[in-house]
């Protein structure tokens, strides 16, 4: 290897973290970043089966242009509770909480995150916020949509007061896995890993727990200024009485734009990971990966107003935003060129991490290049709040950070674990799920272009066919995703035990044994090279200077 | 439906005012679909050009089409490339120590960058185009409500078109070739007002005038639709715009907004126009179920529990109040925040014939 760390196989093998202080009560109290990394991930699974299935009765709603099968009611509670859970409770906790609190300590070589406590408390008040949305869930469900407009949701009878309670905490928890990660990075590193020297899975978390910390505090004041006004009458939204609507949205598009970044850049860090080792080559432009990623982090507060080039904000307003926006796409450009650069005189194996990570930057693309239709001012007048929209976002949410987050769940899998699933199985589902999600989404920018309405419960019957096509692509995405998680629980039991290191990785959670021991590493792991200095690459010509 | 409100009425008034432009009219109303139709050549296409702004806006749509295609094609072809040439073939195979190269990084910075400033431009001037309305537009005034639309036209006094949550129905009446200016408001939550064939959009405000301008250029019948969530009948508040000829715009649009009983017409018939013409369908169903008001099954002659503990038997002249002072008295269980005042907006014949279509549901 070349990086001289401790190998862990010098060592007997010791008790892993599962083992040792085991019962409900020493997981209820745990300060393990290891364990509270794996109840992240069971909490995310389960809230993701509760969206997806609200998803696939949206989806058997819509074969037909009649209203059939659910009430409107019932069908606008459903997009409310699919987009909100989906939102808050799985794929801005599922990386960084989930993934990033078992992997980012390991990453850096130390023995915990910088604040273990600070941490269980995160994870409990993840749990208390989720709460209130199961309780919105049975006190009848909530029908404003995950954006909570005003002044819509001012009005409706629905169970407003609870799921904006529970987004309200949930930015607690947020907040605090932030601050924590910042600490960690800033202060918790093995010796000999400088910045420079950072997986960049950290680089990706570390500039997502800034966007934490400095957005998630702006929804909270508006979550609370919208529970003020409902429960005290105090006109600041709702024009009844005397309050601006608009303003409502630019208060929850300042946080909730950046968000959006929340969600992907996680996932652009564990792409990185995944693309190098598994192709063992040196990730191409390092710096300029870390760097977009922090740029991506600042340019994504100036951004917010594109969710609004039609809601009536000022002309101007609309053209600033519109360029800034532009602004954003170039460092995600940089970051697809590098990936597919750093394929380039590699040594590629399409096991189902890489095969996700292929996965990624074909849905992906298509994501982010369908997002340009939407900055350009003149177009999205027409397909805003169209299915264009719904598709670009899914393309990015889904497609991007869902499909990286699966395809990091495999690469770390016998880390976690301590079992490897089984890699043909694993391949059927890679095939299910990238035929089911594309044709479940490509088909919508089409009748989106088309003029298409979101949320719209029944529609124009010449839309029939590309929604029956949709449904039909859900279905397969469901038997897809219902199926990884069989074969993977399956594992648990029956699955080969794992090595420390089967994918030849050289970033220091390798360095360790699979499941890793409650401490993390036996010695003080030492970083004396970078992440990504694999021994294939071929250093006859010398070492590019870096 | 449209074209059981559109004619026999309006067919014979257009006939009568614009002679020979008449078959325009009368193919149209005679060829109105049960919906309205999906503008589209085929399943793929943009809906139809119909208005100033729908070329312009499709030409850059198009031209990010052919960008979007080719970066992708580059992108997905280079991966698609590397992965078969540099497969793993033994578990020794030896990678290149490249780590960056600053030319092709500047390239791939540099290159979108640029191709983005000239997609923004592009979008902005036609955007700016779009906000800019001409003095000499038509002033249309559009009115959101949930769940349909109210369209009154200023320069034609006492012409008001409403749409219809059960069936699309004629909404708004423009001339071919005339700029036309809708100004815009919503009397309850946010909705927008969307027409795909002339790709504009724009939402429709509580508590703020916005305002929309097209120039429609093909004469036909177009989709309306709300595209800002505004609760449960959202997917229902569409419309029908009709753009004609602008010789049989004042006619048609005189035709097509009276409202009185035909010769020989029952009050109760007349009555249950009035009921889907005005909107009042929105709100109250004919089959018991309580929607945003009260359902008018077996309401005449009921006795009611008021929301302040009194009650009261429904008559011609509690139903008359509540049509033009909604919120005087509100029945227990509904809020009537959502009810307009229809004051000015139905004269006295009208409320009475409401009112005997009112009896007739039993």
């Amino acid at each position: 290897m070349a990086t001289a760390h401790t190998p862990a196989t010098e060592h007997a093998r010791e008790p892993s973290f599962y083992e040792g202080k085991t019962g409900f009560k020493n997981w209820f109290i745990t300060l393990d970043h290891k364990r509270l990394g794996m109840m992240y991930l069971v909490g995310t699974m389960v809230f993701f089966l509760v969206g997806g299935i609200a998803a696939l009765t949206l989806r058997t709603e819509l074969l037909t242009p009649e209203q059939d099968l659910v009430s409107a009611t019932t069908f606008n509670k459903l997009f409310t509770v699919h987009g909100a859970v989906m939102v808050f409770l799985v794929i801005i906790p599922a990386v960084p909480a989930a993934l990033g609190n078992f992997l980012l300590p390991l990453m850096l070589g130390v023995k915990d995150v910088a604040f273990p406590r600070l941490n269980l408390l995160s994870f409990w008040v993840y749990c208390f916020g989720a709460c209130f949305f199961l309780f919105t869930l049975f006190a009848g469900g909530l029908d404003t949509g995950w954006t909570f407009y005003t002044p819509y949701s001012t009005t409706t009878g629905t169970a407003m007061l609870s799921a904006t309670a529970g987004a309200f905490i949930l930015g607690f928890s947020s907040i605090l896995t932030g601050v924590n990660f910042i600490v960690t990075v800033h202060k918790m590193r093995a010796p000999g890993l400088t910045w420079n020297r950072l997986p960049l899975f950290v680089w990706a978390i570390y500039s997502t727990a800034v966007i934490q910390i400095l957005a998630t505090p702006v929804l909270a004041i508006t979550l609370l200024l919208l529970i003020v006004e409902r429960t005290l009458n105090i006109g600041i939204f709702d024009p009844a009485m005397g309050g601006d609507p608009v303003l409502y949205q630019h208060f929850f598009w300042f946080y909730s734009h950046p968000a959006v970044y929340i969600m992907i850049l996680p996932g652009f860090g564990i792409i990185s990971e995944l693309i190098a080792v598994h192709s063992r080559k040196h990730i191409f432009g390092y710096k300029a990966i870390a760097l977009s990623s922090i740029a991506i982090a600042i340019i994504s507060f100036l951004v917010w107003g594109h969710h609004m080039f039609v809601s009536g904000q000022s002309e101007l307003a609309g053209v600033v935003f519109s360029f800034l926006t532009f602004a954003v796409a170039v460092p995600t450009a940089i970051k697809v060129f590098s990936w597919v650069a750093t394929l380039y005189k590699g040594s590629i194996e399409f096991n189902t991490p890489m095969l996700y990570a292929l996965a990624f930057l074909f849905t992906f693309s298509i994501g982010g290049l369908t997002g340009i239709f939407l900055g350009s001012l003149s177009v999205d007048v027409h397909l805003h709040d169209t299915y264009f929209v719904v598709a670009h976002f899914h393309y990015v949410m889904m497609g991007g950070t869902i499909i990286a987050f699966i395809g990091g769940i495999h690469h770390w899998w016998g880390k976690m674990t301590g079992r490897m699933f089984n890699e043909a199985h694993a391949k059927w589902g890679v095939l299910l799920v990238f035929i089911g999600f594309n044709m479940t989404f490509f088909n919508q920018f089409v009748i989106g272009q088309q003029g298409m309405p979101r949320r719209y419960a029944t529609y124009v019957p010449q839309f029939q066919q590309q929604h029956v096509l949709s449904t039909i692509g859900s279905y397969i995405l469901g038997v897809g995703l219902l199926w990884t998680a069989i074969y993977l629980l399956r594992s648990l039991r029956s699955g080969p035990q794992a090595p420390d290191n089967p994918y030849g990785g050289a970033s220091l959670e390798w360095q360790t044994q699979s499941p890793p021991i409650e401490h993390n590493f036996h010695g003080q792991p030492v970083a004396d090279t970078d992440p990504y200095n694999f021994p294939q690459i071929d250093r006859s010509g010398g070492m590019d200077a870096h | 439906m449209l074209s059981m409100f559109f004619a026999p009425e309006t067919k014979e008034a257009a006939k009568a005012a614009a002679g020979a432009a008449a078959p325009v009219v009368e193919k149209a109303a005679a060829a109105a679909p049960k919906l309205p139709p999906l503008e589209t050549a085929h399943n793929w296409a943009l809906p139809t050009e119909a208005s100033t702004f729908a070329r312009s806006t499709d030409n850059l749509y198009l031209f990010i089409v052919a960008l979007d295609v080719f970066f992708f094609v580059l992108v997905i072809g280079a991966m698609v490339y590397f992965m078969w040439k540099y497969k793993r073939r033994s578990e020794d195979q030896k990678t290149s120590s490249i780590t960056h190269n600053g030319k092709i990084e500047f390239l791939w910075s540099a290159i979108p960058a640029v191709l983005l400033v000239v997609i923004f431009a592009w979008a902005e001037i036609d955007y700016l185009k779009q906000t800019t309305p001409p003095a000499d537009a038509i002033n249309i005034r559009v009115v959101g409500r949930q769940w349909f639309w109210t369209v009154e036209y200023p320069d034609n006094p006492g012409v008001s078109l409403t749409s219809n949550v059960d069936e699309p129905q004629l909404t708004m009446i423009v001339p071919k070739g005339r700029p036309v200016r809708l100004t815009m408001t919503s009397e309850d939550v946010l909705h927008s007002f969307y027409i795909p064939a002339f790709r504009i959009k724009k939402d429709v405000v509580p508590g703020r005038y916005t305002t929309l301008w097209f120039e429609a250029t093909t004469v036909g019948e177009f989709n309306i639709f709300c595209a800002e969530y505004c609760g449960d009948r959202h997917s229902s508040m569409t419309g029908v715009i009709k753009v004609l000829e602008p010789e049989m715009y004042e006619a048609a649009l005189k035709e097509a907004s009276k409202l009185e009983a035909k010769p020989g017409e029952a009050p109760a018939e007349f009555g249950r126009r009035i009921y889907t013409r005005r909107g009042c369908n929105a709100c109250h169903t004919l089959d018991g179920a309580p929607a945003t008001g009260p359902s008018w099954k077996a309401l005449y002659g009921r006795q009611e529990t008021m929301a302040d503990g009194s009650s009261l038997t429904v008559d011609d002249n509690y139903i008359t109040e509540s049509i033009l002072r909604p919120q005087a008295k509100i029945v227990a269980g509904f809020t009537g925040a959502q009810m307009p005042s229809y004051q000015g907006q139905l004269d006295q014949k009208q409320i009475a014939a409401l009112i005997e279509f009112i009896k007739t549901q039993k």
